[in-house]
């Protein structure tokens, strides 16, 4: 799951949906989820329609179909979990070419899988449709805790600036002829892991004088703000809004 | 571990969102009172630190390899509190940018991998430094013991976590048998990372692991070539009661909270499972969920209320979660802003 | 302001970290208005302890720092740090912010400038250092000698009595360095540089002193300080090879 972490989501662009404030993106997001967890499994055609909508979402934000698909692989150990359900459920059970599997156990992998995949999809446009700065922006004017924030920009800062250091370690080792390759060489990864602490924490130390030099006080100066207009509340909300619709339709029927 | 959207049910996913908001607002403040106006950088600094080591790969054999979770080792590092921002900091932001672990399941995630491995590890960790001869030795021992356990202690807490609001019937005790197994084996490794990277920081810079704070000699100051007591030298008062207390008040109030959302949402029946059962696809299904869960006894009701009213549970449970977080967290900001006078940030009207 | 007040006075200055190691032994410095001065010395000798006694960073040894005829203590400390600008030696500790023209905002800000004002504020500085077009960009994504130059600027912005520079010219290519003397000579303010780049304090400084175990042990023209072989020796500076500070032509101001 560590590969994925290393390359930004983010697409460069110009699209109605990289306009959209930050933190009306943020909003509908997170309620589009909501919605979508909130569904009975067994209304298949709603989760169809989700990917509908996020496939127009998509569209009209100009991400490619591919980048969305590739972006998707984070999933796949949710993916080999949802294919043991069916093996591991209780519950009456079906003959499906030779095999024995639990109906509740594929109706929990159809379950898992839908959702998380319209989950990660609809966070996926999000990261791509937004720049980090912007991100950090909308979560403070979604009233996140101004120290969280901080925090998480901090992190978004230097992380960069570490793992460059950690490659740079790394790069070093294998200069010198060491190649990890099993329980033998934790010590020396620990050790370089105890180092990169050091170093973190003393670049902690020392940004914080670098703040401290130039009158911070404790609280950080709002320099930016984000604000939204109700037009754009209502095209952010949109996407969540038809989704509810689909939901209740769906617990209906 | 990153849990998906629809792993868990909503009502659940609400509920250990309001754990999750209590324990991090709780953090907020106990990393403030030991770290003062250096928490948003150093914790900054330390959370890009856990999420770099988390790409760490530690080969095991044969082409296997693991990462390092790391909320012991922040705990064990920099206390707790900041431990605990900085775990949750790395899991907001896996979900935010590399949809890594699903937006409603970010409580579930924090509570599980932020919360609990730190706090079990911290506990674990001091209760064995007090009891252990006063050595650097007795910190790696220590070190070890209290990583080992948080990793299987987060699994068992997914495992409760899992009985309440699974989304699929799996007999808990093989959920158990499977998490809990796998995740010793992970929590070894886990365990000897941890204890060689305290170790490591610990022979450079003692001073800066902060489970170790006590095994430090005073510090002497040579003014003029006298040698006098040291003042302290950065403000780093380890308030031992009054965070404490905080902590537990906190505790008990999400703990409470949740327990509400819970019961409020798992009153009404689960729209999926009583489908299920009024479907008849199986009597045994009905027999166990409700014999394993903690949520033995669901009503039964008319379907199309179950349908509506579950639905509406979710929603209702996912709405209390926001509103209870954001009170939480607006006590806090408004407390904050009022002790730091006008340069705080200033509410806008706009929406 | 009256033109006999020096823009940084300091008198009997020592210091003791609380780990008991004693780093100043009675600093006694005293920095007219447009100075632009050299601060040498071997590495341990106390350099970047007597910097951050400038700001108030560290405090409680004996001895007083004023500046600009202000002391510095607790009392006066917001003024104090936007009086005293330190540029430190790595810019990824001092661009903390996650783009460049927030990061030259964030000292005025704290200090309480909002609006046009800052934003003009902002453009000056960012000017005055020719990085005007990089306003937008993440610090990480910028060169070397182009984050230094956005360092000086986050500095310039708190418009600052006096511009401290921890090794300003480490790290940079030969133009980036000329780049840089460029702009520090074209500001007008008083300079405090510390330095082991001789050759580039006798380019930029016309006075010199030497800090040597905690004290300052030589001041006086940068040119003869470095043609005094014995005093260099004794205080481990080393020109570079082939590098004769007879043969140049010193700055006159």
């Amino acid at each position: 799951m560590g590969a994925g972490h290393a390359h930004r989501l983010y697409r460069h662009g110009h699209s109605p949906v990289h306009r959209l404030p930050p933190h009306t993106k943020l909003a509908a997001v997170f309620a589009f989820v909501v919605v979508v967890v909130s569904t009975p499994r067994e209304a298949m055609w709603a989760f169809g329609l989700y990917a509908v909508l996020l496939g127009v979402v998509a569209y009209v934000a100009r991400v490619p179909s591919g980048f969305l698909l590739k972006r998707l692989l984070i999933e796949v150990p949710f993916v080999a979990f949802a294919v043991l359900l069916p093996f591991v459920a209780q519950g009456e059970r079906v003959d499906v070419l030779g095999l024995s599997l639990s109906v509740n156990g594929l109706w929990g992998a159809w379950n898992v899988l839908a959702k998380g995949t319209l989950g990660v999809a609809a966070s996926v446009l999000l990261a791509a449709t937004t720049e980090l700065r912007e991100l950090l922006l909308g979560l403070q004017r979604l009233k996140l805790p101004p120290l969280l924030v901080q925090i998480a920009s901090f992190m978004i800062r230097y992380g960069d600036v570490i793992t460059d250091e950690m490659r740079r370690m790394k790069i070093a080792r294998e200069s010198r002829g060491f190649e990890a390759s099993g329980i033998r060489h934790w010590g020396v990864l620990a050790k370089s892991a105890g180092a990169l602490f050091i170093r973190s924490y003393e670049r902690g130390e020392r940004v914080h004088l670098a703040m401290l030099s130039r009158g911070y006080a404790g609280t950080m100066p709002v320099i930016d703000e984000v604000t939204a207009t109700r037009a754009q509340w209502s095209s952010a909300l949109a996407l969540p809004c038809t989704a509810l619709v689909v939901c209740l339709l769906g617990w209906t029927l | 571990m990153h849990v998906p959207d629809g792993f868990i049910d909503a009502p659940v996913s609400a509920a250990a969102g309001v754990v999750a908001a209590g324990a991090v607002a709780v953090s907020l403040k106990g990393a403030r009172r030991e770290l003062d106006e250096r928490t948003a950088p150093l914790a900054g600094l330390v959370a890009a630190f856990i999420f770099a080591v988390q790409m760490l790969n530690f080969p095991v054999a044969a082409g296997t390899s693991g990462h390092l979770l790391g909320g012991a080792l922040a705990a064990i590092l920099v206390g707790p509190y900041t431990g605990v921002l900085c775990v949750s900091v790395v899991l907001l932001m896996q979900g935010v940018l590399f949809a890594d672990g699903g937006l409603t399941a970010l409580g579930v995630n924090i509570t599980d991998m932020a919360v609990v491995t730190t706090v079990v590890a911290y506990a674990v960790f001091r209760g064995l430094v007090k009891v252990l001869p006063r050595t650097r030795r007795s910190v790696t021992v220590a070190s070890f013991v209290a990583a080992l356990l948080s990793v299987p202690a987060a699994a068992i807490a997914f495992t409760l976590i899992y009985a309440v609001g699974g989304t699929t019937d799996v007999a808990i005790g093989k959920v158990a048998t499977a998490m809990i197994g796998v995740h010793i084996l992970i929590g070894i490794g886990e365990a000897a990372i941890t204890a060689l990277t305290v170790g490591a920081v610990i022979a450079v810079r003692p001073d800066l692991v902060y489970g170790a704070r006590g095994l430090t000699v005073p510090l002497k100051l040579r003014v003029n070539g006298e040698l006098v007591d040291a003042p302290a030298a950065q403000p780093q008062p380890v308030a031992a009661r009054s965070p404490r207390k905080i902590w537990i008040t906190g505790l008990v109030t999400s703990l409470v909270l949740a327990g509400f959302v819970s019961f409020y949402a798992s009153a009404s029946p689960d729209g999926l499972e009583k489908v299920a059962q009024d479907n008849g696809i199986d009597k045994k299904t009905e027999e166990h969920a409700s014999s394993d869960s903690p949520l033995a006894d669901y009503g039964v009701k008319d379907i199309s209320d179950a349908r509506l009213s579950g639905g509406l549970a979710g929603v209702i449970g996912v709405g209390v979660t926001v509103v209870a977080g954001s009170a939480v967290f607006w006590a806090v900001h408004r407390r904050r802003t009022e002790d730091t006078g006008p340069t705080a940030v200033p509410q806008q009207e706009t929406v | 302001m009256d033109p006999v007040t020096p823009s940084l006075d300091v008198a009997g200055l020592a210091f003791a970290y609380p780990d008991g190691h004693q780093a100043l032994f009675g600093v006694d410095l005293r920095i007219e208005r447009g100075e632009r001065v050299a601060l040498l010395g071997p590495n341990g000798a106390g350099k970047t302890t007597l910097v951050l006694h400038l700001n108030g960073i560290l405090t409680g040894g004996a001895g007083t720092v004023k500046v600009a005829g202000l002391p510095v203590g607790k009392q006066h400390m917001a003024e104090i740090r936007r009086r005293v600008g330190i540029v430190f030696q790595d810019p990824d500790d001092q661009l903390f912010m996650p783009t460049v023209r927030e990061d030259v905002a964030f000292g005025p800000a704290a200090a309480g400038m909002k609006g046009p004002e800052l934003e003009a504020r902002v453009r000056k500085a960012l000017e005055q250092v020719g990085m005007a077009e990089f306003a937008e960009r993440p610090p990480h994504h910028l060169s070397f000698g182009q984050r230094r130059r956005v360092a000086v600027a986050t500095v310039l912005a708190m418009e600052p009595e006096i511009l401290v520079l921890d090794e300003p010219s480490s790290n940079l290519d030969p133009a980036s360095r000329r780049e840089l003397a460029d702009i520090l000579r074209s500001l007008d303010v008083t300079v405090l540089m510390v330095t082991h780049d001789l050759p580039y304090a006798l380019e930029l400084c016309p006075r010199s002193v030497i800090l040597s175990e905690g004290a300052i042990t030589a001041d006086g023209a940068t040119a003869e300080l470095l043609s005094d072989d014995e005093l260099m020796r004794a205080h481990r500076l080393e020109l570079p090879f082939g590098f004769d500070p007879r043969s140049v032509s010193a700055p006159t101001r």
